[in-house]
């Protein structure tokens, strides 16, 4: 689960770690009022998305003047940002925060994920701040310094600083950089996180280090046991047939073509995708029903896929397993029958009692194509998708 | 012969007063010598209840001590299950398998670092089981579509693992032992592990090793098949088609930081010798065209 910027930086606070003073705003006079508050001659004004890549975009600018601080927030929310991820049709801005501005003398980055080959947290720090650390990653791996970090010992003080020093932090800021990364640390894996970064950590003109920028992704696994971080959820900055197919526990990706995929299973979900391209047709989503494909799961599956105009065809790939083919053949025929069925649908069973499966779809009179195998399945319902 | 698990492999189920568990563990006792195996259940509290004839113990300790089970398989729910692995390990068994979904990556964090210097192995979490075909079956895959056989399976995923036994019983080869590691970021045995076991199984003779989108483990399971390997590869990565940056299902199955995209990932595989397809319908088909060459 993502957070936006102001919500992160307030988790950080929480754990020590210095950020900018600022407000969060959902309207123009509120940006004022904040910059009013905050004092100062110089604010910054941020709009407030999930999606990174915000400054290029438009969504954050410096105001030196309270008329300034209003001008921007009037430009900004309500704007479609469009950054390198939220993808051509941007992102409605809703939300802003307004900051005390910074004067930055140095930029830095620091971010944890788990590192899934060691099974430890790393963090990884940079002297190349501001920057996309993939880029980074990319083209000068060597200026990326990484610290694998024992569950048991936490990050210790002497690694904190021999890699605040590697980045190229003063000695004299080394102790308020170890408050930081030890912060940011304990916020990583008290809340539960995937990925936290603080991407520009600065250092002021005036010696402070301080989080310019925070980002925090978290387990989803894992918000049973933080209902604050639950709290945080912007239902604005999901997909909505996301959000409806999690709450009948379906996972959903909407994809850009036209074969709605009904499967049973991550991978086999992922594969049925991968053989509709091969096929030459092209997947309208990734949908994983999970291991009970009953008549409630795929009904609710088959509404979410009719959501989108451009569907032509539906593919269903259900390797049943220990489920009987005619339980979900039958969950199949009166699913399609309740969403009143107008695309194409076919049906590939595999599992105990395929052929009297296959025999209910045959007689429910409905538009069933079935398909003995992957490829048949595949082949038959790019040819669907085509008219053919 | 086959790996890990055989006919005289005893097993205890964790979580087996639940629904899930009894299920699963009544559909593994009816699956081959499954009722000479499956000997115990373990759930704090229940001492003394049983399930199927099967006595309930209230420690995976009583339960080893009590009914020789050495392996145990767990179905307990998401939150309580990495305290689960943690207490088999705690109790020395051989392997465990967790097959719950769902556990939060830092527990599972913590539970890694605490078997470090242990001997039990782990496989899963979020996985199918394993099993070797008419001997025993431990976890949730359907029995009747294995085939005893010389064909080594390992697999992310579950319904795909099941497509990839499909496809090489339609065409006459069975399996030797299959076995899914589970679709999560941190677990216990990588396809490393389990190709360098079927590398030692003298009734192993060809391995489908199915990955997915996310990590790095296929690429560094290639790099040692290309120097060590001595029995040929079919390898299918799932998610060609998948976008960066979007989970698919899996908590695991990611392409995030440049890493971990389906391509890379053949390539690499490709290069190191495995047999690669990029159909998944073509996974058994691609076994036999090799196995023929080389008769």
């Amino acid at each position: 689960m993502k957070i936006h910027e102001y919500q992160a930086k307030e988790i950080l606070r929480q754990f020590g770690v210095p950020t900018p003073r600022g407000h969060a705003c959902f309207s123009v006079a509120e940006a004022e009022n904040a910059a009013r508050e905050l004092g100062g001659s110089v604010w910054v004004v941020k709009a407030q998305i999930h999606a990174g890549g915000r400054g290029k975009g438009g969504g954050v600018k410096v105001a030196r003047s309270l008329q300034e601080v209003s001008e921007h927030a009037q430009k900004i929310l309500g704007m479609q940002l469009v950054t390198h991820q939220t993808g051509s049709a941007g992102q409605t801005v809703k939300r802003l925060l307004i900051e005390e501005g910074a004067n930055i003398a140095r930029e830095y980055y620091v971010g944890m994920v788990i590192d899934r080959s060691r099974q430890r947290v790393v963090l990884m720090a940079s002297s190349e701040g501001g920057m996309d650390i993939e880029e980074v990653a990319a083209h000068t791996p060597e200026k990326i310094h990484k610290v694998w970090i024992d569950p048991l010992a936490g990050l210790t003080d002497a690694e904190a600083d021999a890699v605040a020093g590697k980045i190229g932090i003063p000695a004299a800021a080394l102790p308020q950089a170890r408050t930081c990364l030890q912060g940011l640390y304990r916020a990583f894996v008290e809340k539960d996180a995937m990925l936290a970064e603080i991407n520009p950590l600065v250092l002021t003109a005036d010696q402070r280090v301080v989080a310019l920028d925070a980002k925090i992704n978290f387990d989803s696994n894992a918000l049973y046991r933080h209902p604050e971080i639950t709290a945080l959820r912007d239902m604005d900055e999901e997909d909505p047939a996301e959000v409806e197919a999690s709450k009948f526990d379906l996972s959903y990706i909407a994809l850009d073509g036209n074969i709605g995929c009904l499967v049973n299973g991550a991978g086999l979900a992922m594969a049925t995708m991968d053989i509709i391209k091969l096929y030459g047709g092209s997947p309208a989503n990734f949908l994983d029903v999970g291991g009970g494909a009953n008549k409630e799961k795929v009904t609710e599956a088959f509404k979410l896929m009719l959501k989108n105009p451009e569907l032509r065809a539906i593919l269903v790939n259900i390797f049943g397993g220990i489920m009987k083919c005619d339980v979900i053949a039958e969950g199949v025929v009166a699913a399609a029958r309740e969403v009143h069925l107008k695309v194409p649908l076919v049906v590939r069973l595999e599992g105990t009692n395929v052929d009297l499966g296959k025999k209910i779809l045959a007689e429910s009179g409905l538009p069933i194509i079935s398909a003995n195998n992957m490829a048949d399945a595949a082949q038959k319902v790019v040819a669907a998708a085509q008219g053919v | 012969m086959s790996i890990l698990i055989n006919k005289n492999t005893r097993v205890m189920t964790q979580g087996m007063t639940g629904k899930v568990g009894q299920f699963h563990t009544l559909h593994s006792k009816n699956y081959a010598n499954g009722a000479e195996c499956f000997v115990a259940g373990v759930t704090p509290g229940k001492a003394g209840q049983s399930y199927e004839g099967i006595p309930v113990y209230n420690s995976v300790l009583e339960a080893k001590q009590q009914t020789g089970a050495t392996v145990s398989v767990i179905y307990v729910p998401p939150a309580y299950a990495a305290a689960a692995i943690d207490e088999a390990v705690a109790a020395d068994l051989d392997l465990v398998i967790c097959i719950t979904e769902g556990i939060p990556v830092h527990d599972m964090l913590k539970t890694r670092y605490k078997m470090q210097g242990k001997r039990t192995l782990l496989i899963g979490p979020n996985c199918p089981g394993l099993i070797t075909p008419d001997e025993i079956k431990i976890g949730i895959m359907p029995g009747h579509i294995h085939k005893k056989g010389r064909i080594g399976v390992v697999s992310r995923s579950g319904t795909l693992t099941y497509e990839a036994v499909g496809q090489l019983t339609e065409l006459g080869y069975g399996q030797s032992s299959c076995v899914g590691i589970g679709g999560d970021p941190i677990n216990g045995l990588k396809h490393l592990d389990v190709l360098k076991l079927f590398n030692d199984d003298p009734e192993t003779d060809a391995v489908i090793m199915v990955g997915e989108i996310g990590g790095s483990d296929e690429e560094e399971c290639a790099r040692w098949i290309k120097g060590n390997m001595k029995k040929p590869v079919v390898g299918f990565i799932a998610g060609i088609t998948a976008p960066a940056g979007k989970r698919m299902g899996h908590a695991g199955a990611i392409i995030s930081g440049g890493q971990g995209g389906a391509e890379d990932k053949l390539a690499v595989m490709e290069e190191c010798g495995i047999h690669i397809t990029r159909n998944p319908a073509e996974m058994g088909r691609t076994m036999q065209k090799i196995l023929k060459g080389n008769a």
